[in-house]
């Protein structure tokens, strides 16, 4: 699940009066992902240091000027260029205090604005549709500029975009209502045009966003009705029909949005990454008709990710800076730090368990001040919400370093020193915000374990499982290497905990349980619980049979012994299917396999790898399992973790199912099989008994239901 | 639609009597049943089974055989008379004494000349049907031990009896017994007992047919005395037999409630020798099966469980049409019951006696579905008995609850009562032409009250605290014989309506004393008819279950009406084997008309629109479960509430609350006496 964390305040705003304008011009990166340069829509810019909410310098041009375009951050050659009055370009460094003395050029034609991102040199972009690279222009300032754009079209928004081998500007324009996209590539100089597919008749797009992927441009654009846009646009161009009619752009709906009612006014989408989407000014579909939300929806699953509320009016205005969303709202510009996981289908569907409900049972082996605040959490009230909320941004500025740094250090450190910091990071930091970190963590240590075969760390990946925050399709080789460096310790973790396991790797472990002799199962640890449950079980085996509600052991006798023909000699030892025939240990492992989730059309076609031997053995565990439910009154101790009834029955049809031809040729299974059918037989004698019983209950009951009139009421009927 | 307060009375104790004997008149397709107290009733078989007319009982009659003669009904029973009955006034028209002791069987040749009794003393008594009467014609061989059954041969020339243990047969000339069959008594210990041959017919072919107490149908040879073929059909009594008009089939009733068919047709296929094969099994009673009937389709039983069951013949009749279905008629055909709308009062009439009761009270509210708190039970108030050997044949109360009037075939009283202190005072002072009354009703203010006498006429009385005057006679002008089987005197005391077996239906004009109109009539029979309060519209409703509403102003059938017929009713509604016994009307509402039959009652909405013949007629549950404004459209004119079963009354009050008389066949059929006892399995 991506989340977004507590956000905090950069700066004031000055909204203009009607507060249709944020009064922010733009946010520009500056030298490094904590600092930003921010333009205000008069006459000022100011460059901040993020994590400090602090400013560290301010430019401001003088009385009667203003900027016309956001100032962008040439890193380059570590100057600052802005565009004042339309026309005057100016570029300045960071020491230089006052901006009139700074270098100044004035162009022929109205600059629409200046990009410039890291990799790629300033580019100008005018108002009529030509673009420029900065360096040029300035050398003959004064040089014609060309109008691109038809009579009464203008620019919407623009960006820009370096690619590995091109520097593209893209830019969106309207004429009467048509939107069109340009795409103007550099080095070599190439334009394209395109038209954007008419929405609704009156509906413009609210906000655009570009990203590229793949030698394309992914443009997404969202519309007052909440709808979402995709279009693919290759960064190389056609070539040949450059100029000519413009294309249709293809689009693809993204994403619906809930928009409540009324179609949306300032509305922001941005792109985070191929699957997620931030929107902010569209409602959160589970909290009312308020538009003031910041959220991040997953565009593969269209699930809602994560959901804030943003106090104050809501400008449709959105940057992203690295892992920084930075939006105006009220009278605010704030930064919300947000995150994201690898998403998996388990996360997708919510099934990832999530660590909130299961705080209660959180590991809390070393003392924290996490945990002793959390312990405040018995007293549910709004105050102490707001203290978690304050408590976990804290613990968040702090982890989100150690984090990187542990992963770091996972890839060189030896065993050791890995183990320690992963103990110390689990024990730390509060689990709900470790969420997403745990799984970076996971593959990460997978990933060295396999590329290292001296390398491994059972303790931290155990830790890691206990979290509860994994799960399969987020660390897909875990139980796989667990396998290989026979952790089956941690493969029952993985197959208790884990949602998602796919059925190859459940018969993958089945396989690895069942093939292992009983010796080396001994020298296993295992799950405490699991076990207890079994080494129960098996006491019984010795002890006399319980006789529960009458039902005597002795009449399956009897029922078995007409269906076997022989049966002299069993009345007085142990018959052989009372004795488990696997081990304490293995059993445990195999029990776990039988409590995890599978699709018997997926599991089948691997139980069918299976050797008859294998087969017969499980077959005949399973057999024992089920006659020591249906004898003894199993239920009663179901405190401990134990398959139920029917997987087990589901198991025994699944292996009858794979294997039944094998089955009925080997001499040895005779005797099982026959066992089984002989009490399946007598359980649905049982049943049906018991069918003929309800039915006669169930006549008693209507019986009943037939009420005595008697010789006089006075009833209400109702016709209709 | 709304909401009811319903008073659901289930203490009416009406107890039908055993069904004795039954004769059926295929050319006016009647059929005459007797039942153990005496009375007669006529049910049309071609209008729907309807039950026409009831002549009420007498102490001391018992009826053993019923039997035809043209379209005179005669009867004999065990007081040793034979009575003739006058279907016109609905009473026994004379009776001649046999002298023969208990009459067990009467049997008509079929000249229709003469009329053969079977005496307790063995003879066999001949009487000539004459004009007006009937005449004491000559005994035959007079034998020892009773006559039980008799049947002429076809010819007229020969009659053979069923006597105990054997079977003579008669030359009806001369009055020699010519042939005597011995008849086998049963195995075991009933070897002791003398058989009784309990039924017997006397086929054209010469062969006789016997059913016994042993249990045996037996075939028999009438020209050579031998017996041909025994049947063991039951263990038990072979109570009756019947054979079809064609001789063809014939059905034997047992004291198991079975009765069995047996066939004439050739045992093995391309056999040209017949014989009487048993074909099937009917078990429609629990009780003995006394008497059967067998129609040109349908085999018609009735017995001990005072049933009368029409089972039609499934090769004779169209598969899964109405005619295919099985009846049973339980419930008589008219109301027994009056309502006292103004003072909640019922009228309860027993053959032999009368009950007042008063409804019980609930202040209670409740939501439909719920039974409200009884704050006072009801209470009966009185019990009449009634005078005379007689029985009562109709019993009315006034809607104030001032006035009780019943009549018998010989006497009428008139009581006023005093509900508050609950007194009765017979109002002795009767004007001379009130002797006795087919049909009687109150007009609404209880100022008036009318009876139907003979002709179709209506005798018009005015009540007055002192004493009662005659007031006039309403005559239709159609000259009809028929009795008047309903009577209706409209709200505003302007209208009477009466309707007659004849199908006719007449208003007269109160005011004027005269007859107003008409209605055209209808082929079937009137089960009900009602005068709108609102509107002054009719409303009959038909044996064969149409509806017909007339417009009293304007003489001629309402646009309602009109609908109605064009469009056809539901064929669920037609599909219904009990008549609608009463209509009532909804002061509230004039639109709304209360219609009940046995299985039901019925609120048809004339707002609404009629039901097409695809929509869901019942459809009571489904407008329920639909949220309220769906209902609309989804409804239809036809309301029809099932939760009451086997209905006697179903009538409105003045408070708008229904009240509903149930008597439920379970309560009757418990009140039985035990049947023979049969071995069942695994008992």
């Amino acid at each position: 699940m991506a989340a977004l964390y507590e956000g905090y305040t950069l700066c004031g705003l000055a909204p203009a009066q009607n507060l249709l304008s944020s009064g922010i011009q733009g946010v520009e990166a500056e030298r490094d992902s904590d600092h930003v340069v921010v333009t205000d829509s008069t006459r000022s810019v100011t460059l901040y240091k993020v994590s400090d909410q602090k400013p560290l310098s301010s430019w401001t041009v003088k009385q009667g000027q203003t900027l016309t375009c956001s100032a962008v951050y040439n890193s380059q050659t570590k100057e600052y260029v802005a565009v004042s009055d339309g026309k005057v370009i100016r570029i300045w460094k960071e020491e230089e205090i006052l901006l009139d003395k700074a270098f100044k050029a004035t162009v022929s034609s109205d600059v629409w604005r200046v990009h410039c991102v890291a990799g790629g040199e300033p580019v100008v972009l005018f108002q009529r549709g030509a673009v420029r690279l900065l360096d040029s222009l300035l050398s003959a300032p004064q040089q014609p500029i060309e109008e691109v754009l038809a009579q009464e079209e203008v620019i919407r928004w623009s960006t820009n975009i370096v690619t590995e081998s091109q520097q593209v500007v893209i830019f969106t324009t309207e004429q009467k209502g048509d939107h069109f996209l340009y795409l103007q590539r550099l080095n070599p100089n190439t334009l394209q045009r395109y038209r954007l597919e008419r929405e609704e008749p009156g509906l413009s797009p609210l906000s655009f966003s570009a990203s590229c992927k793949d030698k394309h441009i992914r443009l997404l654009y969202l519309y007052p009705n909440g709808h979402l846009y995709q279009s693919l646009v290759p960064v190389r161009g056609l070539g040949a029909d450059e100029g000519a009619q413009a294309l249709l752009m293809p689009r693809s709906l993204l994403l619906a949005l809930p928009i409540g009612e009324g179609l949306l006014e300032a509305a922001s989408a941005q792109v985070l990454d191929d699957a997620h989407v931030a929107v902010v000014g569209v409602p959160h579909p589970s909290a009312g008709a308020g538009k003031d939300f910041l959220c991040i929806w997953n565009t593969n699953f269209q699930t809602l990710q994560a959901g804030k509320e943003m106090a104050g009016k809501i400008y449709g205005q959105l940057w992203r800076y690295s892992n920084k969303l930075f939006i105006p709202h009220g009278k605010t510009l704030s930064v919300i730090p947000y995150e994201w996981p690898k998403s998996s289908l388990a996360s997708a569907l919510g099934k990832l368990r999530q660590a909130k409900t299961e705080e209660s049972k959180a590991p809390t082996s070393v003392p924290s001040w996490n945990n002793i605040l959390h312990e405040e959490k018995a007293h549910p009230s709004r105050t102490v919400e707001t203290r978690k909320t304050r408590t976990n941004r804290k613990s968040q500025s702090a982890p989100s370093l150690t984090n990187d740094h542990i992963l770091e250090l996972i890839k060189t450190a030896p065993v050791e020193e890995v183990q320690k910091e992963v103990e110390v990071l689990l024990s730390r930091t509060d689990v709900q915000g470790l969420q997403p970190s745990v799984g970076q963590l996971a593959s990460t240590l997978v990933s060295r374990s396999l590329d290292d075969p001296a390398f491994y760390t059972p303790s931290s990946l155990a830790q890691l499982v206990h979290t509860r925050c994994l799960c399969h399709s987020v660390c897909p080789d875990l139980v796989l290497l667990a396998l290989e460096r026979k952790d089956y310790f941690l493969c029952q973790l993985c197959l208790q905990f884990f949602p998602d396991i796919p059925e190859a790797v459940t018969c993958a472990c089945l396989k690895a349980f069942i093939s292992m002799s009983d010796v080396d199962a001994e020298k296993v640890s295992v799950e405490p619980d699991g076990f207890s449950f079994m080494e129960s079980l098996m006491a019984r085996e010795r002890g006399p049979h319980g006789l529960q509600n009458g039902f005597s052991p002795a009449s399956i006798e009897v029922d078995r012994s007409d269906g076997l023909g022989v049966g002299g000699t069993r009345a007085e030892d142990t018959p052989t299917e009372q004795i488990c025939p696997v081990g304490l240990h293995k059993a445990v492992l195999l029990n776990e396999i039988l409590q995890t989730a599978y699709s018997d059309s997926f599991l089948l076609p691997h139980l069918k790898d299976l050797s008859s031997q294998h087969v017969l053995l499980f077959l005949q565990y399973l057999q024992f399992l089920y006659l020591k439910y249906s004898q003894d009154a199993f239920p009663q101790m179901h405190g401990l973790r134990s398959p139920s009834l029917t997987q087990i029955m589901d198991w025994v049809c699944l292996l009858l199912d794979a294997h039944f031809t094998v089955l009925v040729m080997t001499p040895e299974a005779k005797g099982l099989l026959l066992n089984l059918h002989s009490f399946v037989k007598s359980q649905v004698r049982l049943v049906s008994e018991l069918g003929k019983i309800e039915g006669s209950l169930q006549e008693l009951n209507k019986m009943k239901v037939k009420k005595d009139v008697g010789q006089y009421s006075i009833e209400v009927i109702e016709l209709f | 639609m709304g909401e009811f307060k319903v008073h659901r009375v289930r203490f009416f104790d009406y107890m039908p009597t055993a069904i004795r004997a039954m004769a059926f008149n295929s050319r006016t397709e009647r059929l005459a049943l007797a039942r153990a107290d005496g009375a007669l009733e006529i049910f049309n078989f071609a209008d729907n089974y309807f039950q026409e007319k009831v002549i009420p009982g007498q102490d001391g009659r018992a009826v053993e055989a019923l039997c035809w003669v043209g379209q005179r009904l005669f009867s004999a029973g065990l007081n040793g008379e034979i009575t003739e009955y006058d279907l016109e006034n609905l009473r026994p028209r004379y009776t001649v004494e046999a002298y023969g002791g208990p009459i067990w069987t009467i049997s008509i040749n079929s000249q229709g000349t003469l009329l053969a009794v079977g005496c307790e003393d063995g003879t066999v008594k001949m009487f000539e049907i004459l004009e007006e009467r009937i005449q004491f014609q000559r005994n035959l061989d007079r034998q020892k031990g009773r006559i039980i059954s008799l049947s002429w041969h076809p010819s007229g020339t020969l009659i053979a009896a069923g006597m105990m243990d054997m079977i003579r047969i008669f030359d009806a000339e001369t009055g020699r017994a010519t042939h005597r069959l011995l008849v086998e008594r049963g195995v075991g210990a009933s070897k002791s007992r003398e058989v009784v041959v309990w039924s017997i017919v006397f086929l054209s072919d010469h062969t006789i047919v016997s059913g016994d107490s042993a249990g045996k149908v037996q075939i028999w040879d009438g020209v050579t005395g031998t017996l041909v073929r025994t049947h063991l059909v039951t263990k038990w009594d072979v109570l009756a037999l019947s054979v079809s008009k064609d001789e063809s089939s014939l059905v034997a009733g047992t004291s198991e409630g079975t009765v069995v068919q047996f066939q004439f047709i050739s045992s093995t296929v391309d056999q040209q020798d017949k014989e009487w094969v048993r074909t099937r099994t009917f078990k429609n009673h629990s009780h003995d099966v006394r008497a059967l009937a067998h129609t040109e389709t349908a085999v018609v039983s009735g017995g001990m469980d005072t049933q009368l069951v029409v089972r039609p013949l499934l090769d004779k009749v169209e598969k899964n049409t109405q005619e295919s279905a099985l009846r049973k008629m339980s419930l008589p055909h008219r109301s027994l019951v009056c309502c006292a709308k103004k003072a909640g009062l019922l009228l309860f009439q027993f053959p032999d006696h009368l009950e007042l009761w008063r409804l019980g009270e609930s202040d209670g509210h409740g939501k439909p579905g719920d039974s409200l708190p009884v704050k006072r039970k009801p209470e009966k108030l009185i019990q009449l008995k009634r005078k005379g050997e007689d029985h009562i044949c109709c019993s009315a109360l006034s809607p104030c609850g001032g006035w009780l009037a019943y009549s018998t075939v010989t006497s009428f009283r008139l009581y006023r009562l005093q509900n508050n202190n609950i007194s009765v005072t017979k109002v002795s002072k009767l004007p001379k032409d009130l002797r006795s009354a087919h049909q009687l009703c109150f007009s609404p203010d209880s100022s008036k009250l009318f009876a139907s006498s003979s002709h179709s006429s209506v005798i018009v009385v005015g009540l007055n605290q002192p004493e009662c005057k005659y007031l006039h006679t309403l005559k239709p002008k159609s000259g009809s014989r028929q009795p008047v089987h309903l009577l209706f005197a409209s709200e505003d005391g302007k209208w009477l309506a009466t309707a007659n077996a004849d199908c006719e239906i007449h208003v007269y004009n109160l005011d004027k004393l005269k007859l107003h109109c008409t209605v055209p009539v209808y082929s079937s029979c009137p089960t009900a008819i009602a005068i709108n309060p609102t509107t002054s519209n009719l409303v009959a409703v038909h044996a064969d279950q149409q509806i017909f509403e007339f417009s009293l102003v304007q003489k001629e059938y309402t646009e309602w009406s009109r609908k109605l017929q064009k469009q056809g009713l539901h064929s669920l509604w037609l599909e219904r084997d009990t008549p609608i016994t009463r209509v009532a009307f909804n002061p509230k509402n004039p639109a709304h008309i209360i219609l009940h039959d046995m299985f039901m009652f019925c609120i048809i909405d004339q707002s609404l629109p009629l039901p097409e013949a695809k929509t869901p007629f019942y459809n009571q549950m489904t407008l329920r479960s639909l949220p309220e404004p769906q209902r609309l459209v989804h409804s239809h004119a036809f309301k029809i509430c099932k939760n009451f079963q086997h209905l006697m009354c179903v009538s409105l009050l003045e408070d708008h609350s229904l009240v509903v008389v149930e008597r439920p066949l379970l309560n009757i059929t418990s009140q039985l006496p035990a049947p023979v006892r049969q071995k069942k399995f695994a008992t």
